[in-house]
This record gives structure tokens, C-alpha cells and sequence, in this order.
């Protein structure tokens, strides 16, 4: 079957409108594969939602949560793989669930900062004039910002917990998706299909919403990905300083701290969840370089 | 364009232009900096009132009569519009009034003075650590593109981008210090050494050095290597990507070529040629891995029990000091504008290209 349906995707004149997508995609794909590493961000990304969304299973029912005082800071064996921490909890469980926390943090913040950075640099890119100027100087100052510090008075006052957090992270982190919002805006607004657009007479919002926000995507998506490894760090920073989750939710920061005091006896406790959040920061590091490279060959 | 000096009248105007522009970017740079504060004290205002922790009884005590409170309540301008109440705020931060804290029973100001130089030490060494090695590091995978060292270093900056600061402090410990010996444990000095330095700058290495006391000079210096090399790998990590990505750049360039035709070494094309030309983004790229160090070292001063500006704050928010926590975000937020908004101005000022727009 490959053989026409490749001719097909890969062909030079699209006969249809999905054609083209199609083949766009196709072309897409197919460099992203040719990519070693970008296949290793994406392989270690999956593997991360796959152990987040079987976690109960794969742990064996094993909750992360359960104490067991009399055998705790056991080293790893076979009853624990991860050995136990300093109430008797499996970390391996914990681990595992952590990876639930992490996802969801990184989840809620890409659903907050993706739109609030693409309204705001679509319309100042589009609209111009003091528009532009007002809402480009508000990111400055919030591009300006001291990320984790700021992110840490917040969390401070609004006391801690994961909502807290993500609202935290976001604050800092949306400026820089209106910057790229707003200068893909104004490349493509300066464009002759949306002047046809506008000769057709279609709203602003109309331009705005179905023109030229689906083109911005792209580029918001890869610094995105770029971006999830330090807002990644930046949760399990706050969780170290206990300000992310609240206990004894499972959340690899707050591990990492918990094994702290005995680090010299018990490496386990600590070191664990801290490969943990290394690996995943590492997989999104690798996958947004490969987006990037897919994307935008230009900066490769 | 020396050749044109013959002629006065050419070299006139276009002297008076680049005052001109000098003028202009320095004009512009205080106004986005006094901007860019405006926000920053906005934010940090806004936080202060979102905190549950009531700021009266932060002055009065909670055993406060009714009477002594609604005094506290109107001094604070508590009963006043969140404009006018801003507007003091803004007043009060201008004179250095942060208010006190409630976990030393000093002025902010007072502390954010004696916890600023271990920050500044701590940051100034580890942006040392990262350009000596960072640079270089960078040059080299440029000048090695797609072969092994450019791999290697690509690695090495991989891993910095995506490793956890407090982890790598903790591990750092445990292997430097627990397992081998070769460096100092936490905190600044050891304890048999506390109160034998006599602070005059704060930065402990400059002090006894002053004092000519080199057995605590080599003391602080083993306290501070560990955490310094840590906050200095974050910084190499970006220093040598961004080096890389100049020098690739300027590589490309025919100047180069033409300068290797003529007959001039590979390595002396890289440095003598092509390395000056990034040297202006090079200065911006340093000073912001510079700011964010300031603010990445609060993650390791807590892991080191560093006495800096990052343990302070994160001691006065589990004490709930709300304007500790404040004050030190106010000091972080304004360095770290400073020093990204001056390297956008050097950068402006020395890159030729840029004056014109």
C-alpha cells in the first residue's frame, strides 16, 4: 500500500486542501523520524504519560501513600525497587505518581499560558498602533520578571499547593509566547490572503481567530515544548521548597527535599526522584529541539 | 573613516550623531527601566495583598487593642484607595523603607545589606566558572561543528539544561563531601571560624584576604568551590550554546574565508577574526546568564545554607515575614532588571549596526 499512498502524501502539487495538509504532515513526520534525537524526547515523553496514566498497575497496587514505619529508609530490593523513604513508603510508587503531578502541572500551564500569549501578541500584532505599544510594554515588564523568585512570592502568598503553583509559573512564563505570537503576526498580516480576506469583509475577529491564530500554533507549540523542561524545574524547585503539592501528595521536588537530611546513609530517597525529573526535562528538551529543527529548519 | 577626518566638516555631524545616540539609548534605557520597576513593584504590591497574613498585626502584635489596631489600620493608609495605597508603597520603597521583619526584628533593608554579598560572591565566582569555560567550550564546537567535541559539548550543555540545581547541590554534596573529603560542607566558613573575619566588603574572600589571613581565605574558598562550580555549570551550559550558535554565524562568513586564504592559521581566523565580532552579543549573553544566576542561587544557597539572599527569603517565608519575603523579591527583581536592561544597552551602544534604528 505504502508505495502510491507515499507518491500521494509526498506529491509536489496538492489536488485538495487535505491533500495538502496531509502532505504537509507527511513531510513533517517524516523528518521528526529522521531525527534520533528528537525520537528519543518523544519515546521518553510517552513512556512518562504511559507510567503517569498506569500508575496503579504497573505499582501493583502498591499505594503511594501507605506508611509502613517499621520498615522505613529500607534500601532498594526486590519487595521495594526504590527502596522506602523516611515513613515507609515505597518510592518506587511514589515515583511513579509523581509523574501524575508533574504531567498535570505541565498540562495546566501550556492550557493557561498558550492562549493568554496568543491573544495578547495576535492582537498587538494585528491591530497595531497603541494597542500594540500598551500590551507589548506590560510583556516587557513581565519578560523583565525574575522567574522563580516572583513564582516564589506568589506561591508564598497564596500558600502552597498545585493550582497555586501553576498560577505562579504562568504569570512568568506567558510573555515570551506573545512576543513570538506577535511577530508571526506580523509577517502574516502583512500577507496577500488575509488582504483578500479583509477585501471579503470578514471581521477582525474572524481574521484573527481563524487565520491567524492557526498559523501562529506551530511556533507557540515548539517554544512550548521547548519551555516545559524549566517550567518542569522550575514546580520541582518549588516543590523542594515546599511550596508546590501539598503532602504527602507524591511530587518529585518535595522527595527530593524529603531526602535530604539523609542523603550520606540513604541515597535513595533523594537521588531517585531527582533522575526522575532529570529524564523528563531531558525528554522535552530533546523532543522541542527536534520540533524546532522540524519546524523551522532555519535555526537547526 | 579616518581618512575622512582630513575633512572637519564630515567627521562633525557624524560625531555629534553618535552623541546623539548615546544620549537617546541611555534616555530610553532609564525610561524601560523606571518602567519596568513600576511593574515589577505592581506585582509585588499585588502579592502583599493577596497574602492572608494580615498586615496590621504584623505591627501591632495580636494581643492589640481595638483602638490601637483601627491606628494601625489608618497609619498604613490600610483605609485609603489600592492606588493611593500603592502610591506609598512606591514612596516607601524609594527611601529604602521595606519595613520590618518580623522573624530578626531589624529593618529588611538592614538584612538585604548584610545577606547581599554571600549572593554576590556566590554568583560573581560561578559566572567565572561558566564564561572561562563557556566560552572556549563554545568556540570549540563551533570550530568543530558535527564532529565529536561538538557532540560532547552538546551533551554537557544538554544535561545542564535539563538537571535540577537543588539536586545536583545535594549529590554534589554527597560525593565531594561525604564520600570524598575534598571540599568543605555547608554555610560559608566552618563554625571555628564565624566570628574571626572582620567584615568590611561582606564578601568573605575579599575580607580575609585584606586581613592577610589566608588559613580562612582557603577555608571560605572551600566552602564556596562546591556551590559555585554548580551555579557556574547552569551558566556554561548556556554560555557555551549561545557562543556556539555566534560563532557558527561568523564562521560562515567570507570575511573568514578571505582571511584563510591569505594564508592566516585556521585557529587565528577563529580568534583574531571572527571571535571580536561576537564579542557585543557575547557581553549581553553574560549578563543575563549573570541575572539569572542572582536568582538560580536560591535554590542552592538553601541546599548549601548559604547565608544569601535566597536562604533569606526562603527562611522568612516559612516564617510568614511577608515583607522580608518582599523586600528580597523587590532587591532580586531590580538586579536582575538592571543588569538585563544594561546589557540590551551595551549592546546597543557597541554594535554599530543597531545605533542607526
Amino acid at each position: 500500500m505504502s508505495v502510491p499512498l507515499a507518491q500521494w502524501l509526498s506529491s509536489e502539487a496538492p489536488t485538495s486542501r487535505r491533500h495538502a495538509i496531509l502532505s504537509n504532515a507527511y513531510r513533517g513526520v517524516r523528518s521528526f523520524l529522521a531525527n534520533p534525537t528528537a525520537l528519543a524526547g518523544l519515546v521518553i515523553v510517552a513512556v512518562l504519560v504511559f507510567l503517569a496514566i498506569f500508575a496503579p498497575l504497573l505499582t501493583m497496587g502498591q499505594s503511594p501513600l501507605d506508611q509502613d514505619l517499621a520498615g522505613r529508609l529500607a534500601a532498594p530490593s526486590a519487595a521495594h525497587w526504590f527502596g522506602t523513604d523516611e515513613l515507609g513508603r515505597d518510592v518506587f510508587a511514589r515515583t511513579l505518581y509523581g509523574a501524575r503531578v508533574t504531567l498535570t502541572i505541565v498540562a495546566l500551564v501550556s492550557i493557561v499560558v498558550a492562549p493568554i500569549g496568543l491573544a495578547v501578541g495576535t492582537i498587538a500584532g494585528y491591530l497595531g498602533g497603541w494597542v500594540d505599544v500598551v500590551l507589548m510594554r506590560i510583556t516587557d515588564i513581565f519578560l523583565a520578571f525574575p522567574r522563580l523568585v516572583l513564582a516564589l512570592a506568589f506561591a508564598a502568598a497564596l500558600g502552597p499547593g498545585i493550582e497555586n503553583a501553576v498560577i505562579a509559573i504562568s504569570l512568568t512564563a506567558w510573555p515570551a509566547y506573545a512576543r513570538i505570537a506577535r511577530s508571526e503576526t506580523m509577517t502574516i498580516a502583512g500577507s496577500d490572503f488575509i488582504q483578500a480576506v479583509v477585501l471579503q469583509g470578514a471581521s477582525t475577529r474572524r481574521i484573527l481567530f481563524r487565520h491567524i491564530v492557526p498559523l501562529c500554533l506551530s511556533s507557540v507549540i515548539v517554544r512550548l515544548t521547548l519551555d516545559m523542561a524549566g517550567i518542569i524545574l522550575t514546580a520541582a524547585g518549588l516543590g523542594f521548597l515546599g511550596l508546590g503539592a501539598k503532602p504527602p501528595t507524591a511530587e518529585w521536588g518535595a522527595m527530593v527535599s524529603s531526602g535530604r537530611d539523609v542523603i550520606l546513609d540513604q541515597w535513595w530517597v533523594a537521588t531517585i526522584p531527582g533522575i526522575a525529573i532529570f529524564i523528563v526535562s531531558l525528554g522535552f528538551n530533546l523532543l522541542g529541539d527536534g520540533l524546532r529543527d522540524v519546524f523551522d529548519p532555519k535555526s537547526a | 573613516m579616518r581618512k575622512a577626518g582630513a575633512a572637519g566638516a564630515i567627521v562633525q555631524p557624524q560625531r555629534r550623531h553618535l552623541a546623539a545616540t548615546v544620549v537617546r539609548l541611555t534616555g530610553s534605557f532609564v525610561v524601560s527601566l523606571a518602567v519596568t520597576f513600576v511593574g515589577l513593584t505592581a506585582v509585588t504590591f499585588l502579592i502583599s495583598r493577596l497574602t492572608k497574613i494580615d498586615p496590621v498585626l504584623a505591627v501591632v502584635g495580636d494581643k492589640a487593642t481595638k483602638a490601637a489596631y483601627d491606628n494601625a489600620y489608618h497609619a498604613l493608609g490600610l483605609d485609603q484607595s489600592p492606588l493611593v495605597q500603592y502610591g506609598i508603597y512606591l514612596k516607601r520603597l524609594l527611601i529604602g523603607d521595606f519595613g520590618m521583619s518580623v522573624l530578626t526584628s531589624r529593618p529588611v533593608l538592614t538584612d538585604l545589606v548584610r545577606v547581599f554579598p554571600a549572593t554576590f560572591e556566590l554568583a560573581t565566582i560561578a559566572t567565572v566558572i561558566g564564561v572561562l569555560l563557556g566560552v572556549p567550550a563554545g568556540v570549540l564546537a563551533a570550530a568543530r561543528k558535527g564532529r565529536w567535541q561538538d557532540h560532547v559539548i552538546r551533551v554537557v550543555g544538554l544535561f545542564g539544561y535539563s538537571v535540577p540545581v537543588f539536586w545536583l547541590g545535594l549529590v554534589g554534596l554527597f560525593v565531594f563531601y561525604g564520600k570524598l573529603g575534598w571540599v568543605a560542607g555547608t554555610g560559608r566558613l566552618d563554625v571555628f571560624y564565624d566570628d574571626e573575619v572582620t567584615l568590611r566588603t561582606g564578601v568573605i574572600l575579599i575580607d580575609s584576604a585584606l586581613d592577610g589571613n589566608w588559613e580562612i581565605f582557603a577555608n571560605a574558598f572551600s566552602h564556596l568551590i562546591l556551590p559555585a562550580s554548580i551555579l557556574g555549570y547552569f551558566s556554561l551550559a548556556y554560555v557555551a550554546r549561545m557562543t556556539r550558535s555566534f560563532m557558527i554565524d561568523q564562521l560562515g562568513q567570507e570575511y573568514v574565508t578571505a582571511a584563510r586564504v591569505k594564508g592566516c592559521s585556521f585557529w587565528r581566523a577563529v580568534w583574531r577574526h571572527a571571535f571580536p565580532n561576537i564579542m557585543v552579543p557575547l557581553i549581553t549573553v553574560i549578563g543575563l546568564s549573570y541575572a539569572s544566576l542572582l536568582e538560580g542561587a536560591v535554590l542552592t544557597e538553601t541546599v548549601f545554607a548559604w547565608p544569601g539572599l535566597g536562604l533569606y527569603i526562603t527562611r522568612a517565608l516559612f516564617n510568614s515575614d511577608m515583607n522580608a519575603v518582599l523586600g528580597g523579591t523587590v532587591l532580586v527583581g531590580s538586579v536582575f532588571i538592571a543588569i538585563n536592561q544594561f546589557s540590551d544597552l551595551l549592546y546597543k551602544l557597541f554594535d554599530p549596526r543597531l545605533r542607526t534604528r
